[in-house]
């Protein structure tokens, strides 16, 4: 495994370009993508099998990532290009004119590493079920990996989705839900309870991962690979992982306010100031 | 006028599902999914004699456009099938991020589109499908006029890289195209040279476009009649062409006058060569229950529809 310490140090140089990424625009998500730097530095540096340097659409014989919540596209582009699947320095570019980094994650400019737009709610299980099927047509023994936000979880496709995956015995997704409990109007509890969510992923016939530390990168890479060891025993795979929206920036925890808003300059230094230069900023 | 003659009436989904069968044989890219209509799409021989490739997703159309997108990814060529509306308005959202935005290799396959579904009346009777689509970016929109047409259309379609909207019907209809034809997408076919008017017409409105022309020989009236399987991309230089010798055009569509083939021809004459144009379509109106003869006389699709809106042009023209 690759040394804990290193990956921690990515984790902060990763939270430093998403702040310093929606700061330079006045616009983007940063609340969600402070709370999934763990399970992206934990997927792509540990845990997937994946090429950042001969990406193509296909993907054969790599394991594959998608991105349902499209709005977190900040922690998803950073950590994507510090991989090396683009320079590090296009993340400069993000949701400005002529961008392959648009505001949702999209296949439409070339962008590698994306196989999928994401950004309406709800699509990318569906999505990710297609790729598993297509594996398994082709004898491809790799894993489809996809992220979902709690939020999203109000999406009635995504239980199309759920139910078919276990109808069907799609046993090679992993699927992670990020369960921060916030959404834009404020936390899912009140917005449009999700109850029990456990019992209904187990309901739908899922084998059901908590993992309640969700920004700790040793309990997310764990979890992960307990999640590997039920690939094709039948059933797919859930994680349910707690994290606090806006890991990593004091001002930022604790509310759902920096789910869609960008900071300012004296927020973006005062963040700054909490999240050290461990690789060079972009 | 050119005389077809057919020796059967047949559906243009069972044209569908015999290309649907075809393409199982010869491209073991292709794959097909389903919402629970696989009779009604006559997708039961891929079924049978494909049971690997072929994908029952159940009444959830949402989750089979996504799991089509997901299959382009490890190179398959997806087939989905469903009626019309549900391959179109129920899922436009999935199908303009998953599969046109996201540029997916699926071929959206749309049965008992129009008035002529009959009887399960307006909740199913789509006739705003083809503007839906066509409004989506590089979607190719096809609506071929019989069984042969369709067929010949489907296996077509696995050979073109990028998202197609194949429309088709449930009625048995004139079978005239020849078995043996070649399909091209975007490319209109003549089907009677003539020089007083020339009659667009796409899907089940081919035929009676033939029978207009019918009429009118017999009144002296000269039609040309084009044969527009394929909406988008337009085959304009055939359009054009035309009309720089008839001087004025008709178009016929079991589809809302709203944002369907006689649009993309309106569109294209005022830009290029303003033309005057009648509509044969329904206007601004919800189907109802009924048998599709009565529906098509009703809502004004008739072949005497054409006949009544020819004369009406050519009596416009300067």
């Amino acid at each position: 495994m690759a040394n804990i310490e290193a990956l921690k140090k990515l984790s902060t140089q990763v939270r430093r370009d998403i702040v310093r990424m929606v700061h330079a625009v006045s616009s983007g998500h940063p609340g969600g993508s402070l709370g999934c730097v763990e399970y992206f530095v934990a997927l792509y540096k540990v845990v997937m099998k994946h090429d950042p340097k001969a990406f193509t659409m296909d993907g054969k014989n790599d394991d594959l990532f998608f991105l349902s919540n499209g709005h977190i596209s900040p922690v998803f582009y950073s950590v994507l290009a510090r991989c090396g699947y683009f320079p590090v320095e296009e993340l400069k570019t993000f949701r400005k004119l002529n961008s392959r980094l648009q505001g949702h994650p999209t296949t439409h400019e070339g962008l590698p590493g994306v196989r999928i737009a994401s950004g309406s709610l709800g699509q990318g299980m569906s999505v990710a079920i297609g790729a598993a099927l297509a594996k398994k047509l082709n004898k491809d023994n790799s894993i489809v990996y996809t992220l979902h936000g709690d939020g999203e979880l109000q999406e009635g496709q995504i239980w199309e989705a759920a139910m078919y995956a276990a109808a069907y015995k799609v046993d090679n997704i992993i699927c992670t839900v990020d369960y921060n409990g916030r959404q834009i109007d404020g936390d899912v509890e009140n917005v449009l309870s999700l109850g029990n969510l456990k019992a209904k992923f187990e309901a739908f016939g899922w084998t059901v991962i908590e993992n309640p530390k969700g920004n700790d990168l040793e309990s997310v890479i764990s979890h992960l690979e307990k999640a590997k060891t039920f690939v094709g025993k039948g059933k797919p795979i859930m994680i349910l992982m707690n994290t606090e929206m806006g890991m990593g920036i004091d001002y930022m925890m604790g509310t759902h306010k920096w789910h869609g808003s960008a900071p300012n300059d004296d927020q973006l230094a005062k963040a700054l100031l909490q999240i050290e230069e461990t690789e060079k900023d972009y | 006028m050119k005389k077809y003659t057919f020796t059967e009436k047949k559906d243009t989904r069972s044209g569908f599902g015999a290309g649907l069968s075809e393409l199982g044989k010869t491209n073991p890219n292709v794959v097909a999914l389903c919402a629970d209509l696989t009779g009604s799409l006559k997708m039961d021989a891929f079924q049978k004699d494909h049971p690997e490739r072929f994908f029952q997703i159940g009444i959830a159309e949402a989750n089979m456009m996504g799991i089509a997108a997901g299959l382009t990814i490890g190179g398959k060529i997806p087939f989905t099938g469903t009626f019309a509306n549900f391959s179109t308005g129920r899922v436009y959202d999935q199908i303009r991020q998953s599969i046109a935005y996201s540029g997916k290799n699926v071929k959206i396959c749309a049965s008992h589109a129009g008035l002529t579904l009959g009887e399960d009346g307006a909740t199913h009777q789509i006739l705003e499908d083809i503007g839906l689509m066509k409004m989506l970016p590089h979607m190719v929109v096809i609506n071929p006029c019989d069984y042969n047409q369709t067929k010949a259309a489907t296996i077509a379609i696995a050979a073109y890289d990028g998202p197609v909207y194949l429309r088709f019907g449930r009625p048995t209809i004139p079978n005239f195209t020849s078995a043996d034809q070649k399909f091209e997408i975007g490319k209109a076919v003549m089907l009677n040279e003539g020089t007083d008017v020339t009659i667009i017409a796409t899907g089940h409105l081919v035929w009676k476009a033939i029978e207009a022309g019918e009429a009118l020989a017999a009144k002296g009236i000269s039609a040309e009649i084009i044969n527009i399987h394929t909406i988008k991309p337009l085959d304009t230089d055939a359009i054009l062409k035309s009309i720089l010798k008839t001087k004025c055009v008709v178009t016929a569509e079991e589809h809302q006058m709203n944002g369907g083939l006689g649009d993309s021809v309106a569109q294209f004459l005022s830009r290029n060569h303003p033309t005057p144009q009648e509509f044969v379509a329904v206007n601004d109106s919800f189907g109802e229950s009924g048998t599709p003869d009565e529906l098509m006389k009703k809502y004004g699709l008739d072949s005497v529809d054409i006949v009544k809106a020819v004369e009406k042009v050519i009596s416009r023209k300067k």
